[in-house]
């Protein structure tokens, strides 16, 4: 079957199997491998991408298929403009990242999180994370990452 | 862990998906958040033929919370209760709970508490709440829609009234009134884990503070989620005391019937069905500013 | 020449990492990245049974898939001598795909070849296999009454695969005889398993000229090729092993897998590149697990809490196959490590291994080669030496903790402990968290019948493997090399035989060349997975890359130094007695005005070199001298809920000593993520099998890994005592936390319920066995 999917902004149109999962459809279909893959039972959340602006999905518990029309953003999109979005400056700076592996997920989580929360305090975003395993940072600098990003999208945007 | 092939559709009304379900019978599965049935088809533990994807059936997708009832539809997601407007409000207490434990923060974006009752896991949270809260399902059938009671609806373990060919369209919560709190107690291993124990509780208080009417129920305590009665009778008409609470607490651990399993043992899960009754009832009742 | 700015230091700066910006864009490059035309797609076929013989391997309806190109079974592999792989550890071999018979549930069978993904899963299904089961032995116990022999392939026909000793084993008897005080207690390390988040893979394929390029997840691509390269047949010059980006390894990638052999066969015999990732079932089912040492610990003291001697008789669990990856002439890893940081003066260890029905393996995890098990061993008898002493744990520990005057310290099993200031680390551990204060909480806080612990662990590692004269993996020494070359402009490369999966390198390894040489850390380039350019190494697991392939770095960098010396005197117009490196540039002695920098030098090395030897690089192999010892002191606080058995963790506090710290950020990265391992294996995880041979963990649902929620917030602090044979002084500290945080939390657990008489739990300490302890506890003071 057919599928169009609008991810990062440009429209991708593929033939894929009904079966075919979003995760794969990113990763082989799309060309995006920074989506990724790490478990079988929709634990891990290294495969989280964000649907239609605000809603973090598992993209390995989802079809390609029922993305058929909707827009995804994964970390591919998150940098503009030649800037990187807050949250990977944050996730820099922080120190949030060691093998790299759980990064993709746990930015667009933060993403969605932010979108909902702007202000969120530890425990919120430690909540709020709580579907991304990470196995080499032990989460506290993951943490102050997401804090600092949060400050930055508060402040008022310069004029340009 | 690639799925088993199958064919897909894709409705955009609930007479069109019900119709497909209709055509496949048995072979087809209604895919809603998927966040249950996707896994399984996985592993290939569940191997359908047709998958009916109601989620761009726009007309389920809806929660309203008017003065009588709250109706959930079927597509709308455990964030969508999460975040609503009102679940801040102390008569939906027990809502407010349920909906910060199911699964996880992302999976909520997807997952749906109708889905879930459909699912009927009996670990699951949603299904404890809808007892508690004295919940209906309307079912989309042959001769049309019907709406079942929840104690009707949970028939086995993953075993639900909706039978082949139908369809949940929306779960009903009764709106509690302003002297309404509950709670939900539940204990994991980690947040994404089945619950190892898990009570759900709404309180109703008299006038005089004496508990009109109580729902107590357990999950991860047998087949399905279950109703304990006998702390159900006891605790109505009462006036809240240390030892009421600690007497549903105890009619809860008689009515649970766990499995042993690597969350616990059968004593140890009996015990915590009790302590957890327990702790909703005092959250519930301090949450109606009353001391027990 | 222009004023330049005058060069810093860069060891000990907390610089971002270089290697950042890849990943946090989603740029990183995994193997599963990899997507070559014509590319096939392995599955491979897994037996249900932990015991069977195999009657038959029907492939006929897998053909028949669309899509599936070939299937092959062990006896294909057999035939072309490929049916066995030897293990690292190179005193068995492992089943490539099953022979015969099938030792263990997951056990892989059968590999299937297909166009795609979906196709191979359905090829997969559709292998039909007969199976006659066999009596299942399912515990190292069991195994040594040698009533059902596993492995028939053996020469000697017995489910005992060694044993193994060191120390003195009858004065240690005497002296425990002798003892007026004693203990002993039976430990159990459980099975547990590293899943990095990235499960294990490759592509394998061979290219136009004939060469086997081989993407893996690797931790030692050297190791790997030269291991390939005996098994195949394969001229080593003919393989080129690439390790790209690793998501995660702990130790779970240095094994070679049958998946790997699997899809080189299939790349040979297809002329297509295979791919082969594994899912996060077969990661926990059948790739290296860690631990499951059953120690039985005595230890003798004086009654004033002096220890007198200690023995440890370990029953080792090692799995259907002995793929336990230590160096060779070590079949027990680091385990004479287990007198810890404590002065015994007699000691004896010794371990049996025995062949199960379970998944091969045992070195994993941030072990540092069963150091964790070693001072779990330790940390956890020492706590019920204290309580059988009445003492209190941090008392007895400062009675037997190692002196500083007595480094370098010999141990009564043969190690040589380099430095450390044990007293000094526990004291700041005891400061920073308020011990006298916290005592005083928990003094109160029990006599309304709360239940609140304290946990330490003062730990001892050892690291670095290791020195030629006794490390080997497959007879390759262990050393490990580094080759930089600084380019005309002052930038440069460096080319190591080590492989992060996480730890920084690109970073750290750029520190210590810019500190050694002056230069900006940031035009330092750091490469290494490559084969054909990185020259030979041992790789990155048991925390050695650091201890090791750091020292090589520096030393290569000293040897630059060197040849940059020469040119620096040309330039300076003295002779090159007469420079000195100073202040990070070449100075003339006593007139420091006179000075040109290492970037200067580098563009005269080809441009105005004079007679000397034009360019700028050096190779060193570092052969260490010994083995590195970081340490530390763990404090853990934490509360018991009665009614629910639920332990939260209030404070944790780790004080670790490693030596020289390259960048803190970057350590401090690796203490929290081993602390959160520790952590984990100290309350939720375990690889369990039931009596008939069933895993029970099969997947993230069952094998826990804590959340951001779980987690508990971590306290870091250092004190430093350099390692005095190391050139710049560093240890290493990657594994520390996992070695020393299992036994605080532990600790802290039992401290909580011992005015219960809880004298201990084995791990994972679940909600369930500390309510079961409570009550049970209770009950029998109610009957007395």
């Amino acid at each position: 079957m057919k599928v169009n999917v609008k991810v990062n902004g440009i429209s991708y149109e593929r033939e894929v199997e009904p079966r075919t999962l979003l995760a794969y459809f990113l990763r082989e279909s799309c060309g995006l491998t920074g989506t990724h893959v790490g478990c079988d039972t929709s634990n891990c959340g290294c495969c989280v991408v964000v649907m239609d602006g605000d809603r973090a999905v598992k993209s390995c518990t989802m079809f390609a298929a029922q993305a058929d029309g909707h827009e995804i953003l994964t970390v591919e999109g998150l940098a503009g403009g030649g800037q990187l979005h807050p949250l990977q400056q944050g996730f820099w700076d922080q120190h949030g990242l060691q093998c790299g592996y759980c990064t993709p997920g746990m930015l667009l989580t933060s993403y969605a999180l932010l979108k909902h929360n702007p202000n969120p305090n530890e425990a919120e975003i430690r909540e709020g994370l709580a579907g991304n395993l990470c196995r080499c940072t032990g989460y506290q600098n993951i943490v102050k990452a997401v804090q600092q990003a949060a400050e930055t999208l508060r402040q008022p945007v310069a004029a340009k | 862990m690639i799925p088993a092939a199958f064919e897909y559709f894709r409705p955009h009304s609930i007479d069109e998906a019900f119709a497909y379900l209709q055509q496949y019978g048995g072979d087809a599965r209604v895919l809603a958040g998927g966040q249950s049935l996707i896994p399984a088809m996985r592993f290939r533990l569940a191997r359908p033929g047709v998958l009916v994807d109601i989620n761009a059936v726009r007309d389920v997708n809806y929660v309203r919370a008017n003065g009588k009832v709250l109706a959930i539809g079927a597509i709308a997601r455990d964030s969508d209760i999460e975040h609503a407007p009102w679940i801040g409000e102390r008569r939906w207490s027990l809502i407010h709970d349920v909906s910060r434990v199911v699964a996880d923060p992302v999976v909520r974006q997807m997952g749906t508490p109708v889905g879930s009752l459909c699912h009927n896991d009996p670990a699951g949270d949603w299904t404890a709440t809808a007892l508690a809260a004295r919940a209906e399902i309307v079912v989309r059938g042959k001769p049309g829609p019907r709406t079942v009671a929840i104690d009707d609806f949970l028939i086995d373990s993953f075993a639900t009234a909706v039978g082949e060919g139908e369809m949940a369209l929306e779960v009903r919560f009764p709106t509690p009134d302003d002297r309404t709190a509950g709670s939900y107690q539940k204990i994991e291993r980690k947040v994404g884990d089945f619950a190892t124990a898990a009570a759900a509780v709404q309180v109703s208080l008299n006038g005089d503070n004496t508990i009109r009417s109580a729902g107590v129920a357990l999950s991860a305590a047998g087949p399905c989620a279950v109703r304990v009665e006998e702390a159900e009778h006891l605790l109505a008409g009462k006036k809240p005391s240390a030892e009421l609470i600690r007497a549903a607490a105890d009619a809860a651990s008689r009515r649970s019937s766990p499995q042993a399993d690597l969350r616990g043992s059968i004593e140890y899960k009996k015990n915590l069905a009790g302590v957890l009754v327990a702790r909703g009832l005092r959250q519930a009742l301090t949450r109606l500013g009353v001391q027990a | 020449m222009s004023t330049q700015q005058k060069p810093v230091g860069s060891l000990g700066v907390a610089m971002k990492r270089k290697e950042d910006p890849r990943f946090i864009q989603g740029k990183g490059h995994y193997v599963d990245d990899i997507l070559l035309p014509g590319m096939l797609y392995l599955a491979l076929v897994r037996s249900t049974y932990p015991h069977a013989e195999i009657i038959s391997i029907n492939v006929s309806e897998a053909m028949k898939v669309p899509g599936v190109k070939a299937v092959i079974t062990g006896k294909d592999l057999d035939s072309a001598g490929l049916g066995w792989l030897p293990t690292f550890h190179g005193l068995d071999k492992q089943m490539v795909l099953a022979l015969g018979k099938v030792l263990f549930q997951y056990q892989e069978v059968a590999a299937v070849f297909a166009e795609t993904r979906g196709a191979a899963a359905d090829g997969a299904e559709a292998v039909q296999v007969e199976y006659k089961p066999l009596p299942v032995v399912a515990d190292p116990f069991t195994a040594k009454a040698d009533k059902v022999i596993l492995r028939s392939d053996r020469e000697r026909k017995t489910n005992h695969i060694y044993h193994w000793e060191v120390g003195d084993k009858d004065a240690t008897a005497r002296a425990l005889a002798a003892s007026p005080k004693r203990i002993s207690q039976r430990i159990w390390f459980q099975r547990c398993h590293p899943a990095p988040l990235e499960p294990c893979g490759c592509v394998a394929l061979f290219d136009t000229m004939g060469r086997l390029q081989f993407h893996v997840t690797s931790q030692a691509p050297h190791v790997y090729r030269t291991a390939l390269a005996i098994v195949t047949g394969i001229p080593e010059d003919k393989i080129h092993v690439i390790s790209p980006d690793l998501g995660g390894g702990f130790g779970n990638k240095v094994p070679v897998y049958p998946g790997y052999v699997c899809a080189i066969v299939g790349a040979l015999k297809l002329g297509r590149p295979v791919k082969w990732i594994e899912t996060r079932t077969e990661n926990l089912t059948s790739t290296g697990f860690a631990r499951d040492y059953h120690m039985d610990v005595e230890i003798g003291a004086t009654p004033d809490g002096r220890v007198t001697a200690l023995h440890v008789a370990t029953a080792a669990d090692h799995g259907a196959f002995d793929a336990a990856a230590d160096p060779s002439k070590y079949p027990a890893g680091m385990f004479g490590v287990v007198t810890g940081s404590y002065d015994f003066p007699v000691a004896h260890a010794e371990v049996d291994a025995y062949f199960t029905n379970k998944a091969p393996g045992g070195i994993a995890y941030r072990c540092s080669f069963r150091v964790t098990e070693a001072s779990f061993a330790i940390e956890r008898a020492m706590d019920i030496l204290a309580d059988e002493l009445k003492m209190d744990s941090v008392d007895l520990r400062r009675k037997n903790l190692i002196r500083k005057e007595q480094f370098p310290y010999p141990s009564p099993l043969g190690f040589t402990y380099d430095s450390g200031d044990y007293h000094k680390t526990l004291d700041t551990a005891l400061e920073k968290i308020g011990y006298k204060e916290l005592l005083k909480e928990q003094a109160a806080k029990r006599a309304r019948g709360e239940l609140m612990g304290i946990g330490v662990s003062t730990f001892t590692e050892v690291v670095g493997a290791g020195p030629s004269k006794h490390f080997d993996i497959l007879g390759i020494k262990m050393f490990d090399s580094a080759e930089i070359r600084i380019h005309p402009t002052g930038a440069g490369i460096v080319r190591t035989g080590t492989k992060s999966q996480g730890q920084g390198h690109e970073t750290t390894w750029a520190q210590i060349v810019a500190e050694e040489l002056g230069l900006d850390p940031q035009n330092i380039m750091v490469e290494e997975g490559d084969t054909d350019t990185a020259p030979y190494g041992l790789g990155t697991y048991a925390s050695r890359s650091t201890p090791v392939a750091g020292a090589a770095i520096a030393m290569a960098a000293r040897r630059i130094r060197e040849k940059a010396r020469k040119v620096a005197a040309h330039l300076l117009e003295v002779g090159e007695s007469d420079v000195e490196w100073k202040d990070y540039q070449f100075q003339v002695k006593g007139v420091p005005a006179k000075s040109v920098t290492m970037k200067q030098v580098a563009f005269a090395a080809y441009t105005n070199m004079a007679q000397n030897e034009p360019g700028l690089e050096a190779t060193y192999y570092y052969d260490p001298p010994n083995m590195t010892f970081p340490n530390g002191t763990y404090v853990a606080v934490i509360d018991v809920d009665r009614e629910t058995g639920e332990v939260k963790v209030r404070r944790f506090l780790a004080v670790d000593d490693c030596g020289t710290i390259i960048n803190p950020l970057v350590v401090e990265g690796q203490i929290h993520g081993g602390l959160t391992e520790g952590f984990a294996i100290a309350f939720m995880q375990e690889i369990q099998y039931d009596n008939e041979g069933n895993n029970l963990n099969t997947n993230f649902t069952d094998y826990l890994v804590p959340t951001s929620l779980e987690t508990p917030h971590w306290e870091t602090a250092k004190t430093t005592t350099p390692s005095p044979h190391h050139p710049i002084g560093a240890k290493g500290v990657g594994e520390s936390p996992n070695v020393g945080s299992p036994a605080a939390f532990v600790n802290a657990v039992i401290d909580a319920l011992s005015p219960l008489g809880v004298r201990h739990i084995d791990m994972p300490v679940t909600r369930d066995k500390v309510w079961r302890a409570i009550r049970e506890a209770e009950a029998r003071k109610t009957q007395s």
